[in-house]
């Protein structure tokens, strides 16, 4: 479904995958943010399970990528705001909010800025701070095409991961460029890697999201890859440990773990969504 | 783990979707000749049947060995994943009925397999899909041949038998204006030589009967899909962006942002007219795959061999090899198949029909049979076998004449081959004094 907003006179449409299911009343709400340069696919089969087992699915393209308009988000601020205005315009008073990479980012800001909306934040594949290297960031800009051929390396882990996003004999490094290279062709007027890629290294609001998420003791799930390069798990001990009330997942798998873990990623979401 | 960039082409045809089996250790790849796989609980089956989690079915849809298959051909060919098939045939088939419904059209190359041809040309025709043929090299004449249900290009990397080289970028980008994909059969030019979708197709298809298993000793085929064709931005593709009522409306263009094409031919091409790959035949491509590079580099020096021994030959009228600066596609060779244009290649004997037959007859070495693509080197006429249900007009269309003569390069001695030609040439020379 596409869901219009108006800020400041100004119209646009966020694309919302719901996991093939139509809205039930009554059923607890689960938001799913992707990272840069990614859509809403990258969660197709944890959104599709999720919307099949009692959730509201609401995966959405982020402002100005894939079926979504508007300028991309600049800021995580800026994006978890978008988060919110969502949730409102649709009448969801409490969600579970979902992330992956900047995705995370976005969640984790989203869940400080209204902790007694957020039942569940789940945090996957993240790092605090998440500094992307001068060389990629340029790079972003200057040679999207081999920044992304960088990036989907990195993002990578094995080269015989189990049936993924396209079923049995999805070739998963082929999957994420192609991708990756959509969503940047999507979008004709930014370049959404490396606005993406600019929040990311500019967001500084980490601690002091995750204090307050703390403070109200909102459920907090980190769901990490041992095999991640582009976030590694020893990364995010400076949210861990903010975070004494949270618990950790760790899945067999790289960056990309939605794809390369599918069934790791979802038990380790779905599990957490009951407690 | 691979270094900074992606794997090379020696170590994705031996690692690309096959990891030690986690619970036999087995470091090859295991044949999994089961119709089905157990399911954990029934929630477990119908997360499976829903989409909603990953794995094996039943045979007819997937397979484990078929899946590392799928994986493998798709990271040589740069694509997204892929389906396997019971034959080339199938793969050329599952496309587009994906593809289309009665009332469809395609425009596809003059210069096909005959089966291809005769797919396209009689068999589709009765179903309501329409084909029109045109000359690979005019452009002016695919642009001209687009109609408003036209929904797909198609052609051969390289043309079979005359060895056109298909103009990818050209053609492909001809029909991207269009709002269709370029699908290509690249059969004869196995990845190791061209990657057509690094040069814009969309889908490739391949008859893995021939290069990609190399031995003779199987039928099966493959289609890639690169993920690069935006289906749902084209009008002409309700099927794929639209909800799908044979799948609990699922929209598929919606559900994958790049494989709505892949997702619809599995669920709904293999499920519903079932041309599957039998695990073993998978096996046995695998095994080929392993040693493909190695073996294309061989074909191709063979190749050049026997191409510069018949060039020169005063029996031998004509030889259609893009290495051969006389063929109307040696500068496009060059480009796209820097390479090797392959080692399936025709020549004309001078002569009569007759003497053609002894040239055939007296070969020793080289095989008699249609096939392509085999380890062991191989001969056949066109005219009179592979191509044989196309009128003469058709004939002449696809550069073939009553006394072409198809030669397949294999693995052996390039000596050996040279002196089993001559001794055939010499023969057919005889039967003309």
């Amino acid at each position: 479904m596409k869901v219009t907003l108006t800020t400041n006179g100004q119209t646009q449409d966020t694309f919302i995958y719901t996991g093939g299911k139509a809205w039930v009343d009554g059923q607890p709400t689960a938001v799913m943010i992707h990272g840069v340069l990614n859509d809403h696919s990258v969660w197709i089969l944890q959104s599709r399970y999720l919307a099949h087992h009692g959730y509201n699915v609401l995966a959405l393209d982020l402002p100005g990528h894939g079926q979504s308009t508007g300028a991309p988000p600049a800021t995580v601020e800026a994006a978890a705001a978008h988060i919110w205005a969502l949730l409102d315009v649709l009448k969801i008073e409490k969600a579970a909010l979902i992330g992956h990479s900047f995705g995370a980012l976005i969640a984790l800001q989203a869940a400080a800025e209204r902790p007694a909306a957020c039942t569940h934040l789940g945090l996957v594949g993240i790092a605090y701070p998440m500094r992307v290297s001068p060389v990629l960031l340029e790079l972003s800009q200057s040679d999207p095409l081999k920044a992304i051929d960088m990036v989907n390396t990195f993002s990578h882990s094995t080269l015989a991961p189990p049936p993924s996003a396209l079923g049995p004999g999805t070739w998963l490094y082929g999957a994420s460029r192609a991708l990756m290279r959509r969503i940047l062709r999507s979008n004709r007027t930014d370049n959404v890697f490396h606005i993406g890629f600019n929040a990311c290294n500019q967001y500084a609001g980490g601690e002091a999201a995750m204090g307050v998420v703390t403070q109200h003791a909102v459920k907090t799930r980190f769901v990490l890859a041992d095999g991640d390069q582009m976030t590694p798990p020893k990364a995010t001990k400076s949210l861990t440990s903010l975070a004494p009330h949270a618990t950790t997942a760790m899945v067999h798998g790289g960056h990309q773990l939605m794809l390369e873990a599918p069934e790791e990623t979802l038990r380790a979401i779905a599990d957490f969504l009951t407690v | 783990m691979p270094g900074y960039s992606d794997p090379g082409f020696d170590t994705l045809s031996l690692h690309a979707g096959a990891a030690p089996d986690p619970t036999t250790g087995a470091r090859a790849v295991p044949i999994h000749l089961s119709t089905s796989f157990v399911f954990e609980s029934a929630e477990h089956a119908a997360s499976l049947f829903n989409l909603e989690r990953a794995g094996h079915v039943y045979s007819r849809i997937s397979n484990p060995t078929n899946a590392v298959l799928e994986q493998r051909v798709s990271a040589l060919e740069g694509g997204i994943g892929a389906l396997t098939t019971a034959s080339g045939q199938a793969a050329l088939h599952l496309a587009i009925a994906t593809l289309m419904d009665a009332g469809s059209h395609i425009v596809a190359s003059s210069a096909l397999y005959g089966g291809s041809h005769n797919l396209l040309h009689y068999t589709l025709s009765r179903f309501g899909i329409e084909t029109t043929f045109v000359h690979p090299g005019d452009v002016d004449a695919w642009r001209a041949a687009v109609r408003p249900n036209t929904k797909l290009f198609f052609g051969e990397t390289v043309g079979n038998p005359g060895m056109d080289v298909l103009d990818i970028p050209t053609i492909s980008a001809l029909a991207h204006d269009n709002d269709v994909p370029l699908m290509v059969d690249a059969t004869l030019t196995p990845p190791w030589l061209m990657k057509p979708l690094d040069h814009g197709a969309d889908l490739v298809m391949h008859s893995a009967t021939k290069f990609l298993s190399g031995h003779g000793t199987v039928i099966g085929g493959v289609l890639v899909d690169g993920g690069t064709f935006d289906w749902a931005a084209s009008p002409k593709f309700d099927n794929l962006s639209a909800a799908y009522h044979g799948f609990h409306d699922m929209v598929f263009s919606d559900e994958s942002t790049v494989g709505a094409f892949l997702l619809r031919a599995r669920r709904e091409g293999l499920r519903d007219f079932g041309a599957c790959m039998s695990p073993h035949s998978a096996w046995l491509i695998l095994q080929g795959i392993e040693t493909l590079g190695l073996r294309m580099q061989r074909h191709m020096q063979n190749t050049e061999a026997v191409v510069a021994f018949l060039a020169t030959h005063p029996m031998v009228e004509r030889v259609g090899h893009p290495i051969l600066e006389s063929h109307p596609s040696h500068a496009m060779a060059k480009k796209l198949l820097p390479r090797g244009a392959g080692s399936v290649f025709s020549f004309d004997i001078k002569g009569s029909r007759e003497q053609g037959q002894a040239f055939v007859e007296t070969l020793k070495v080289f095989s008699h049979l249609a096939n392509v693509g085999d380890c062991r080197s191989l001969v056949i006429q066109p005219a009179s076998t592979t191509h044989f249900r196309m009128d003469a007009a058709a004939l002449k269309q696809a550069g073939i004449s009553p006394g072409t003569i198809r030669l397949s390069i294999g693995l052996e001695d390039a000596d050996d081959l040279i002196d089993d030609l001559k001794r055939a040439l010499r023969a057919a020379e005889k039967v003309g004094a």
